[in-house]
């Protein structure tokens, strides 16, 4: 699924990266709390948050996402945004609820990037 | 032997707007040595985590990066109440954060497990009182 | 939909409030911040979090949830099981991220 295509799907505001629409997403991970994303997100998936600081950029960054799925309608503050731009990372903002978006894109194909932890070794993303 | 690279940076307690700042940095300049992508993205996570700690938990600290022919070496050390039980620290999901800092989606109890993760050797000793010092060996 | 048809389907293992698995599933809220959580989940909803320290059980008390589960292997905490049987709230386990959970009860609910 592309980026305009999640866009669409979730009627969701393009913050940052219009751009890049054209990015191929195939995986997702879902998190409030940003360790859970550093240890289990791999790259190339895009993170759903309901977080708005700087930090899901810097995260998104070292954990190379594709983009940043912002739900809730939230808009991140200027300084999230002007960091994104900086480390050209694509920001999308949906009014749906993180257990929405994720059922809509789990049902248009998109998969979790990691399905099942079997023991620490599967835990490491890398 | 080519010479080492070496950097510190220094980091604050409380100022949770500036986490992963060091971590992004670094990402950048291992980027430049050459340093594959999942190696660096190892050396990224522990040292963001180590960040978060700090800000989290000690007055001010430091994180140390340095590049070898074959060692990225990280050193993190803090001035801080330090870890009484480090066994339990250790343990995925343990945390000590109060509500302020899960608010802002730290405090997952996944840090210091995710440094471990992360490095190919780990180090770690703590004085309560004083502070906690990090030794993270990932191979390059 | 109850939330042993969400047990059955899903293979989520019960931790606590087996005799309350005749709860009905009205809906879903997936998040790991637990003022997000109070302020946006509905009464009837399966919640779907990481945090599994004990004061997530209070949320779901207040809110009126059908269950909680933890995702990722996370296991509860003795506190939070001890809470959450004297509640009455059926404390679920899953080995999947909170996506894929979501992903598919969202499938479940929306067939």
């Amino acid at each position: 699924m592309t980026l305009r295509e999640i866009a669409e799907l979730l009627d969701a505001k393009i913050l940052v990266g219009g751009d890049h629409l054209g990015i191929e997403v195939k995986t997702a991970f879902s998190a409030d709390l940003m360790s859970d994303v550093l240890a289990f997100a791999k790259p190339g998936s895009i993170m759903i948050t309901g977080l708005t600081n700087p930090q899901i950029v810097r995260i998104a960054s070292i954990v190379d996402n594709s983009a940043i799925l912002v739900v809730r309608g939230k808009i991140p503050p200027r300084e999230t945004l002007a960091l994104a731009e900086e480390l050209d990372i694509p920001v999308l903002s949906t009014k749906y609820i993180l257990f929405e978006t994720s059922g809509r894109l789990y049902a248009s194909g998109i998969v979790g990037c990691v399905r099942k932890i079997e023991g620490p070794e599967s835990i490491v993303p890398l | 032997m080519t010479q080492g690279h070496n950097y510190v940076f220094p980091v604050e307690g409380e100022r949770f707007d500036e986490a992963g700042k060091v971590s992004v940095q670094v990402k950048q300049i291992l980027k430049k040595i050459g340093i594959p992508d999942a190696v660096l993205r190892r050396a990224a996570i522990a040292i963001y985590e180590s960040e978060v700690n700090i800000i989290s938990y000690a007055i001010h600290g430091t994180a140390s990066l340095q590049v070898t022919d074959d060692h990225i070496l990280i050193d993190i050390q803090d001035v801080g109440p330090g870890i009484t039980d480090i066994e339990q620290a250790m343990e995925q999901g343990y945390s000590t954060a109060n509500d302020h800092i899960r608010a802002m989606g730290f405090g997952a109890g996944m840090g210091l497990f995710n440094i471990k993760n992360c490095s190919d050797i780990f180090e770690m000793s703590s004085e309560e009182g004083k502070g906690t010092h990090l030794k993270i060996t990932i191979n390059r | 939909m109850n939330v042993a048809f969400l047990v059955e389907k899903l293979g989520l293992k019960v931790r606590c409030g087996g005799d309350r698995l005749d709860r009905e599933v009205s809906g879903g809220y997936a998040g790991d911040l637990l003022s997000n959580v109070m302020a946006g989940s509905k009464s009837g909803d399966v919640w779907v979090t990481c945090q599994a320290h004990q004061n997530i059980v209070a949320v779901s008390v207040l809110k009126e949830h059908s269950g909680i589960i933890l995702t990722q292997g996370r296991e509860p905490d003795k506190e939070t099981i001890q809470r959450a049987s004297q509640e009455g709230i059926p404390l679920l386990v899953t080995e999947l991220s909170g996506f894929e959970i979501a992903g598919r009860i969202y499938g479940l609910l929306h067939p």
